[in-house]
């Protein structure tokens, strides 16, 4: 029993990041009508909005300590990062330590603005064109993002821990009479996954700005004719997807630490996720997150693995294949979405 | 017996009766209008026919073989050519190609892996694609793009198209829709004409008064999925079951 | 002769002397001059591009035609690479076997994937067909190569060991892949004047085999086949509703396919008895793509151009480095030329992929007919300076009948 339930909850922080990059993919989709393969870029981004933080952060000057000698017996040059220097040494310490939560304030417009440039800039031009030309465009434009991300951050992977309070595990099993130890920092981003699912979701049940969305989505011509801008929402829409993968990412950077390819590997996940969800639809591309990201985690344990060597690898992709192939619409697509 | 024999199709889309008990006999070599006014059931009915769907309940029967289950392809082999509301043909290939490809439909069948002779080689169609072209008044156009025909061209065309296979029954729906007068009165002297030239049936679905008596030999009144009455179109004209389902649409 | 009409007689015919030639063509700077770095006229790089060449016709006569957007022709390619391999650990040397079985295997596995994929289409078959990619990358990578069933050797790749049987492997034979005798490595470099020419064994053998495939392709663009696919394309629903069932003519245009991705997987092989998972990684698919969409997807030509283009590129792209960026720009002003280089670093050397994506947008932005659509522009300009008040000619070429 706790076996299975730690395997649970360690598909739970994976299946967060893929329910997350589905519901922007399937915004995106679902809204503009556009296949976005740049939305792994987008996630990649936003990891490497936290490692950028952080450098930024640890920016330090020297000193030269007079008091305490290296073992050469010269004096002891001191690097102080400057926010140490201008807020003090813990509060300055602290800013450095909470960096990567820190990089969400930061990621917010940088994100928004990277979807703004990307819609109005280039999807823009694509509404009315094949979807093979969405697909290829958007796969050109990653391609360039994460060759411009490599280039300026290399290509190994880049350490981004979480604050020291978050750091370390916890045992979780024990308000249920349990044992089960699991990393605080992953329950942290399922929290956050949760809570971001439910901001979407609440805003698009709730206010009008959701509503003319939601219509748009099942019905854009219509929408259109009342007069109501619609391609002004879905611009806005699109910045929000983008926000979503980003700070999807953000979080994402101490469970993996970000490479400039980790947006490509998320994304073809993600789309299978997407798909087995149903296209179109967003609780769909939610549940599908979850419960694919809790499959191959119960496909990652010793038994499973021993059994059929390298099942993790692949069950994703069996599960995507026999759902289509029972389940042509997916869990829970709509009909007459994407079915020419 | 006609035809096409249509008995107790029921069409049900969640709470909506779109069919209702529908019967239906078309005989050959007659064409067949069946008017009504919208949400009649019209395009439903037609695509019970052709295979696009498929009724809850009852039986369509083109010539003695059961179509339901099949696909419009096998339908279309059966012999019943469709002819859609906007044209549907090939807008990346040219008017010959358009008119070869039901031609190679009608001699080798659904599929046939012909890859290694040319198109070049294959007189036979050419020479039949071509005779079909001639017969549309069309052949001067046969290297045009096809989608830069104008919206009679392509309807005629299409219509092409569908006789280039010989079919035994030929379904045309709402073939002027959205057409100019000039363009509509063309339409109907060609299907005249191919009324009178060939062994066909015709069955048509129409809105246009106009192009419903200058052809239909039987008329099918079509109201909440349920045909009204059925007659000559001298004796529909001034039925008042029909005057009734008109005036409470417009009413 | 062959079948075909003139114009593609002389298309036929100039692929074949570019290929025939391309040890002359490709190596036009003398070996010691500074610019016999934009050489492309050695071996292994001469193979790659047939092999490529290969590999992007055969995806064209799918997408090109059909429509039908794979993003999993990689995995064809990779099983092909791998039954090669297979054919010189257990019979021999010899490629001709390898090659056979390569196509064929290559040709079973796409019809099963095909077979499944083909259910959907649009963007769900692109999908689809990325999943069972990954699936066979990640089957190749681990699942394939564990101690009790080692089919293909995993991370490190699968190649011929001195304990394999090799039954049908003779005494004299080359222990390299050959052709009867003939190994595939072996060349004559011919040397005039200052320059150096390579005629290697191999590249002869594939330019060969690419011909053959090009020729193919050629009757199968202008059969009745590649009419129903090009119709395919155009509008799925009048086919159905013309008596034609499209699933078969779309399977065996993607079984085609995938048997000349098989066929280049093999070749690859033939060349380098090494068959590894990373052939098989979707980017590797997005490659053939963007060959295919660079070159002209639907055109005859095109992907021949695009493979080569960016077989060619790559290669010089990859060997720019500072020194040699300082070396051109030498005649600057030193701020100036540091400038210079500076700008255009990112874009060499390592950064040949950022190039490569910015060029496959600007592509699919400007230019959706790709090199053979921009040449057809360029030359219609041309013509209508030329032909300034006379009669305007268009651009487009006289369709293909």
């Amino acid at each position: 029993m706790d076996a299975i339930l730690l395997q649970i909850l360690n598909g739970l922080d994976k299946g967060s990041a893929y329910a997350l990059i589905a519901l922007g993919l399937t915004l995106i989709f679902g809204t503009l009508g556009v296949v976005n393969f740049a939305h792994g870029a987008l996630f990649m981004i936003g990891a490497f909005c936290a490692v950028t933080l952080q450098r930024v952060l640890n920016l330090s000057f020297e000193t030269i300590d007079e008091t305490q000698k290296d073992f050469l017996g010269n004096p002891l040059k001191v690097k102080t990062p400057y926010v140490e220097a201008w807020f003090g040494p813990e509060a300055g310490a602290w800013i450095i330590d909470w960096a990567v939560p820190l990089a969400l304030v930061i990621a917010i417009p940088i994100m928004l603005l990277v979807g703004y440039v990307m819609e109005r800039g280039l999807i823009k031009h694509f509404y009315k064109r094949p979807h093979a030309d969405q697909i290829l465009v958007t796969f050109g434009l990653a391609i360039v993002m994460q060759e411009i991300v490599k280039y300026f951050f290399g290509a190994n992977p880049i350490q981004t821990p979480p604050p020291d309070a978050l750091n370390g595990v916890a045992n979780v099993g024990m308000l249920i009479g349990m044992d089960i130890v699991y990393p605080v920092w992953r329950i942290v981003y399922f929290c956050f996954a949760t809570l971001i699912i439910g901001g979407i979701f609440a805003f698009l049940q709730f206010t009008t700005f959701g509503m003319v969305v939601r219509a748009g989505m099942a019905d854009r011509e219509t929408v259109g004719l009342l007069g109501i801008n619609i391609d002004r929402r879905f611009t806005i829409m699109f910045g929000i997807a983008a926000a979503v993968a980003g700070l999807a990412g953000v979080m994402y950077g101490p469970i993996n630490p970000p490479n400039y390819h980790m947006g490509m590997d998320f994304l073809v996940l993600s789309f299978v996720v997407v798909v087995v969800g149903g296209m179109g639809s967003l609780p769909g591309a939610v549940l599908a997150g979850f419960l694919l990201g809790i499959l191959e985690s119960f496909a990652s344990t010793t038994w499973a693995t021993t059994t059929i060597p390298g099942i993790n690898q692949i069950i994703i992709y069996l599960v995507a294949i026999i759902v289509l192939l029972t389940r042509p619409r997916g869990l829970m697509g709509r009909k007459g979405v994407m079915e020419e | 017996m006609g035809i096409l024999e249509v008995k107790g199709v029921n069409k049900r889309f969640g709470g909506l009766q779109a069919l209702g008990d529908v019967n239906l006999s078309v005989a050959e070599n007659t064409v067949h209008a069946i008017i009504g006014p919208n949400g009649a059931g019209k395009s439903t009915l037609l695509n019970c026919l052709v295979g696009k769907l498929i009724p809850d309940t009852g039986s369509v029967m083109f010539d003695g073989q059961s179509v339901l289950g099949r696909a419009p392809y096998e339908i279309n082999q059966m012999g019943i050519s469709r002819v859609f509301q906007t044209p549907e043909i090939f807008g990346d290939l040219t008017v010959m190609e358009n008119m070869m490809i039901p031609c190679f439909a009608k001699r080798d069948g659904a599929f046939e892996l012909n890859a290694m002779p040319s198109v070049g080689s294959q007189k036979d169609i050419i020479e039949r694609a071509e005779s079909v072209l001639e017969d549309m008044n069309m052949a001067d156009k046969r290297h045009m793009h096809s989608a830069s025909l104008s919206r009679g061209d392509k309807r005629r065309l299409e219509i092409g198209m569908c006789l280039s296979q010989e079919p035994r029954l030929l379904l045309l729906d709402e073939p002027t829709a959205g057409m100019a007068r000039a363009d509509t009165n063309n339409t109907i002297d060609l299907l005249k004409q191919i009324k009178d030239e060939r062994d066909i049936t015709i069955a048509i679905i129409e809105h246009d008064m106009h192009v419903v008596f200058s052809l239909a030999e039987r008329i099918t009144v079509l109201a909440q999925g349920t045909p009204l009455v059925e007659d000559t179109p001298e004796n529909i004209k001034g039925h008042p079951k029909v005057r009734e389902a008109y005036l409470g649409e417009s009413a | 002769m062959f079948g075909l009409d003139k114009k593609d007689k002389s298309l036929l015919a100039i692929v074949a002397i570019l290929t025939l030639l391309a040890p002359f063509i490709l190596n036009p700077f003398p070996t010691d001059s500074a610019m016999a770095q934009f050489n492309a006229g050695y071996p292994d790089l001469m193979q790659r591009f047939v092999i490529f060449g290969i590999f992007a016709v055969g995806f064209n006569i799918l997408f090109g035609l059909t429509g039908y957007l794979s993003f999993g022709h990689a995995a064809f390619l990779g099983v092909g690479s791998y039954s090669a391999v297979w054919m010189f650990k257990l019979l021999s040397y010899n490629i001709i076997p390898a090659i056979i079985l390569a196509v064929i295997i290559a040709g079973l596995f796409s019809l099963l994937i095909g077979f499944v994929s083909l259910r959907r289409s649009g963007i769900y078959f692109s999908i689809l067909t990325l999943a069972f990619a990954q699936m066979s990358f990640a089957l190749a990578y681990s699942v394939l190569s564990n101690p009790k069933f080692n089919l293909t050797n995993g991370e490190t790749g699968l190649q011929v060991y001195n304990d394999d049987p090799q039954i049908l492997q003779g005494a004299n034979a080359p222990d390299l892949p050959h052709l009867f005798g003939l190994s595939m490595r072996s060349t004559y470099t011919m040397e005039i004047g200052p320059w150096a020419f390579d005629f290697n064994a191999g590249y002869y053998v594939c330019a060969v085999i690419m011909m053959v495939a090009f020729y193919l392709a050629i009757r199968i663009f202008r059969s009745p086949f590649g009419m129903m696919l090009r119709a395919v394309k155009s509008n799925q629903q009048r086919m159905n509703y013309t008596g034609l069932n499209t699933r078969p003519y779309t399977l065996a245009a993607f079984v085609i396919s995938g048997m000349y991705a098989g066929l280049a997987g093999g070749l690859m092989a033939a060349m380098d008895p090494l068959a590894g998972a990373e052939r098989m990684q979707w980017t590797a698919s997005g490659e053939v793509v963007l060959m295919t969409i660079l070159g002209g997807a639907g055109t005859l030509i095109g992907p021949v151009l695009g493979a080569g283009f960016i077989k060619y590129f790559e290669n010089i792209f990859s060997k720019i480095n500072d020194n040699v960026l300082h070396g051109w720009f030498a005649f600057l002003p030193d701020g100036l030329e540091d400038f210079v280089v500076t700008i255009i670093h990112p874009f060499v050397g390592k950064g040949w992929h950022l190039t490569l994506g910015l060029m496959f947008m600007m592509v699919v932005i400007f230019l959706p007919g790709g090199l053979v659509e921009g040449g057809q522009r360029l030359a219609a300009w041309v013509r209508g300076k030329r032909n300034k008040g006379k009669d305007k000619t268009t651009g487009k070429t006289e369709p293909a009948e």
